[in-house]
């Protein structure tokens, strides 16, 4: 089937089998920022934009995005980029495999919160997993990330 | 210094932030490769009687059915170990016995994921089913056997098969029973820990095609790849330079990707099909057909006089290998190895027991390897002995731990040549307040802070054993490639090394670029276990640099006509006797026909030390007298690993690690089912940390200035796993008055532990 859509701005059509997530359709068309890390909705590496909000495109079928606008962290590069020095400099980021999707989740909250405490911010950041770091440094990056910019 | 002990951001930081491609699927992006789905054992143990794969191979899109009937029955170790490996060669491709819930039955390689799964749903297998093994504690001289056949080992490693035993390990140190009819108090207690799933988040992957040479390429998500060539070497039997192996940045491996789980069935399919072919372990597959930590069993015995002074460390332990032995004799002997030259000034001391077959997914390398283990009997017997003797924990550490130029027979090379682990204990007190606090404060009539604590110790490398080579070329306008092995699954050895470079040929490090993931280019590595990157790959760069300037030197000295012991390098130019190149020139003279050479370099490093790194870590654990829930609201974790060669790097070691061990001190639990399944197969059943349960952790170095290592660094890598599950259970004891014994420390047992009080 095909599904028109708007992914980080451009039009695009996908074709897609019947039933295939958007997280796979995204990869193989070529965003490879999107990570999946789990079969069951589970641990945030897969979160995209869905209309400006952050979804998990694990669980969103293809079809259902017919007309909707999509952002991937590849459309979010320059703000990306400036969170990124942030996560650097507070050696926040280990293997990196979570890292495209705590990103999205964090650019999102940028948008939506302002002068969040620290509980809102570990719970608008919930559902976002990491093996390796342990949160604080995460944390650490995000808060300062907030002052500067937020 | 220039780049040694500063914190500075990795190599590769920003970008993976961004999300630009750089793991294995992110390069795998050949749409045409076959899809590989495995069909699984749903038995723990069964014997294949029949199996039928017609209807599947006659499929529209199946290329490849594979079953024992149709595979190589060569048998093979898929342990990550330099060879000869001390690991039983006790599994084959496909087998017709299932020795645990998930062992492989069939490989179908598809056009699409879709008929792989269908193809697989066709198979028809006929079991004889067979009574399982799936007790740890009854394993030993069962009458069921988990191998019925004795497998090859390459060492003697106390495996007897027809016990159910993979390895027999008994060492003591002095002479234990007269020692402790020596002492003034002797406690004995056992204690239990639980396997751990390694949870990365990226899961088991890899790809194979053929390229234009005939060559087979595998592509994997591994820490071993040179192991892992050896391995399909003999899986395959083609010869090694057959086989050309890259391997990407890992999302994650902790020990995982030191077993070679995946990378024969791509292999195998690509090899007989000629086609390319992919596999990407599903979240459940990776939690239950792959590896865990060992489970295992403790009885540890302390003797010592009346004023706290430790005579006698006695442990015996059982630990669980499951269906394969992979690591089973070597986890087994460093939960030893590691755990009692802490106590070195001991009299006498003896580590002994076995590893046992169950079935069950096999176990492997985790992070700690065995001394994560090890530290929680061992440090929970030392807060139980401590309240025996009414003294403070920590004044008992401090009585007892191994100094420098103490020696012990487990230490390699036998002299601790440096320790910080005095100054991390005062630092740890101090930071979390154990003088006003300690052992408990009480908040209310249901909510107690209980404070506890625990030291530990690693190694750095395998000494004596493990040996890499890192190589530097210098490029044509005088910029460096250093080409190592070291795997990057995110603990940055890629930026670690690049400094070490730098800082030696004292230039900026973006002059200094690097590869490391191409079998074909680098040289030998054994890969990323046994916390080695830093000091092993770290010493071996040292070595490459130093070999370098002096060929810049030498090279100067030529081109210039001054003799070499007139010139000096400053990192841009080499100068002296009025004249000067710089390295650009240089560079580019040895380019043309004038200068006619290039400069390359090589360092190799092999330790016969494994020194090893130290925590003080402690805990301030909120009970709920009520519930029984436990929540961890602060965790101080001072380090010694000698030099710290960048904070970034190693800070998030340490907080990762220690988020880590509370949660396999708290959450974190592989159960299977009365009939031998793993349950605990998905995020939503296994629990790991989230950021809600991490409150506070704070950490700390204190250096230490280690004579073997790289500018006097030791590792960091596994050591930070180890002291959150003894610290929690002290601290939880200092709370409520109850010890846990057995991991991981849940609201029910706390509860049930209350209430039977
Ligand atoms: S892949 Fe885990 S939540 Fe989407
Ligand atoms: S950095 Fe590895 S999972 Fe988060």
């Amino acid at each position: 089937m095909k599904v028109d859509t708007s992914i980080n701005g451009r039009a695009m059509t996908l074709e897609c089998e019947n039933g295939e997530f958007l997280a796979g359709a995204l990869r193989r068309y070529g965003f490879l920022s999107v990570k999946e890390g789990c079969d069951t909705g589970s641990c945030g590496l897969c979160t995209i934009w869905l209309n400006g909000k952050p979804a998990l495109s694990c669980c969103l079928l293809t079809a259902r995005v017919e007309g909707q606008e999509i952002t991937t962290i590849e459309g979010m590069q320059e703000e990306a980029e400036e969170f990124a020095h942030f996560m650097v400099a507070e050696g926040a980021e280990q293997c990196g495999f979570c890292s495209p999707g705590f990103a999205m989740t964090v650019l999102a909250m940028k948008r939506e919160l302002t002068n969040p405490t620290d509980d809102e911010v570990k719970n608008y950041m919930a559902g976002n997993l990491c093996r390796c770091s342990g949160y604080v440094g995460q944390t650490r990056a995000l808060m300062k990330y907030l002052e500067v910019h937020g | 210094m220039r780049y040694i002990g500063k914190k500075i951001p990795k190599v590769d930081g920003i970008e993976l932030v961004k999300g630009t491609p750089a793991y294995t699927s992110d390069f795998d992006t050949n749409n045409n490769s076959l899809i590989i789905k495995i069909l699984r054992s749903p038995h723990p143990s069964a014997k294949i009687i029949d199996i039928d794969t017609t209807e599947a191979e006659a499929m529209g899109g199946v290329e490849c059915v594979l079953t024992h009937k149709n595979v190589t029955d060569i048998k093979f170790t898929l342990a990550g170990q330099s060879y000869p490996e001390p690991s039983p060669y006790d599994r084959s491709l496909l087998s017709d016995t299932m020795r645990y819930v998930g062992d492989e039955v069939a490989v179908v390689a598809a056009v699409d994921e879709q008929t792989a799964l269908k193809a697989i749903k066709t198979i028809n297998v006929k079991y004889e089913i067979l009574e399982p093994v799936l007790d740890l504690e009854t394993a030993v001289d069962n009458s069921n056997l988990v191998h019925t056949q004795e497998p090859h080992v390459n060492f003697d490693i106390g495996c007897d098969h027809k016990r159910n035993i993979a390895s027999t390990f008994y060492k003591e140190n002095g002479d234990v029973e007269a020692e402790l009819k020596k002492c003034d108090l002797i406690i004995e207690r056992s204690y239990k820990t639980q396997a751990q799933a390694h949870a990365m988040m990226e899961t088991y992957r890899a790809t194979a095609s053929i390229d234009v040479n005939g060559r087979l390429n595998i592509m994997s998500s591994t820490q071993i790849p040179f192991h892992v060539r050896r391995h399909l070497s003999r899986i395959l039997g083609i010869p090694k330079s057959k086989i050309k192996i890259i391997k990407p940045r890992l999302g994650g491996g902790f020990g995982g990707k030191q077993t070679a789980s995946v990378e024969m069935f791509p292999a195998m399919v690509t090899w007989l099909t000629k086609k390319p072919s992919k596999i990407v372990y599903t979240r459940q597959e990776t939690f239950s057909c792959t590896t865990s930590r060992h489970a295992m069993k403790f009885t540890v015995r302390l003797g010592s006089d009346k004023q706290g002074n430790i005579k006698v460390v006695d442990i015996s332990a059982l630990s669980d290998t499951g269906a394969y032995g992979e690591h089973a004799a070597t986890v087994f002997f460093v939960t030893g190895h590691k755990t009692l030259p802490l106590y070195g000034r001991a009299n006498a001391s003896r580590y002994h027991g076995y590893a046992v077959y169950t079935n069950k997914m096999p176990a492997g390398a985790l992070r700690g390897y065995g001394a994560t283990q090890g530290t929680f009997a061992l440090e929970s017997a030392m807060n139980e002995l401590a309240s025996e003797i009414g003294m403070d924990p920590a004044e008992l550490r401090l009585k007892n731990i191994i100094r420098v130029g103490d020696s012990h027979p487990d230490l390699d090379g036998n002299i601790l040549q440096s320790s910080a682990l005095d100054r991390c204990i005062e630092t740890g007190k101090e930071m979390i307040g154990w003088d006003e606090k300690y052992p408990a404060v009480f908040l209310s009539d249901s909510k107690v802070r209980g404070y506890g604590m625990a030291v530990t110790m690693q190694g750095s490398g395998i000494a004596g054993i493990d040996t890499a080579t890192a190589v530097l070329k210098m490029n044509d306008d005088g910029f460096f490639t250093l080409i190592h092995s070291a795997s990057d699954m995110g603990q940055g050895s890629d930026t670690a090394l690049v400094q070490i470079a730098a800082e030696i040929l004292d230039v900026d490090m973006d002059r200094v670029i690097v590869v490391s993931n191409d079998l074909d280019t680098v040289p030998y590595d054994p890969g990323a276990y046994a916390s080695s990157g830093v000091y092993v790959t770290g010493n071996a760069v040292i070595e490459a640099a130093k070999e370098m300037k002096k060929q810049i030197l030498e090279t100067a000295s030529r081109l210039l006509n001054v003799e070499e012991k007139e010139l000096e390098y400053d990192g841009g130019n080499v100068s002296g006797a009025d004249k000067s190149i710089s390295l650009d020139e240089l560079a580019q003279k040895l380019c043309s026909f004038e200068g006619k050479d290039q400069l390359i370099a090589k360092g190799t490093f092999g330790g016969d030390t494994s020194p090893p790194p130290f925590i003080a870590g402690f805990a301030e654990v909120e009970v709920d007298i009520g519930t029984g829930k436990c929540e961890v609201t602060d965790f101080v974790a001072v380090a010694d690993c000698g030099t710290v060669i960048n904070e970034n790097l190693a800070r998030i070691q340490l907080e990762g690690g220690i988020a880590m061990g509370i949660g396999l001190g708290l959450y974190e639990d592989v159960v299977y089912s009365k009939t031998g399944r793993m349950v605990t197969d998905s995020f939503m059943t296994y629990k790991i940390p989230s950021r809600m349960d991490i409150a506070n952790i704070r950490t700390a170095f204190e250096s230490s200035d280690e004579p073997t290592g790289p500018f006097g660094a030791k590792s960091i890598g596994e050591v930070v796993n180890n002291t959150p599950p003894p610290a929690i259970a002290h601290a939880v004891y200092n709370a409520t008055g109850l010890w846990i014994t057995d991991l991981p420390i849940t609201p029910e047992k706390v509860l049930m532990g209350l209430i039977s009080k």
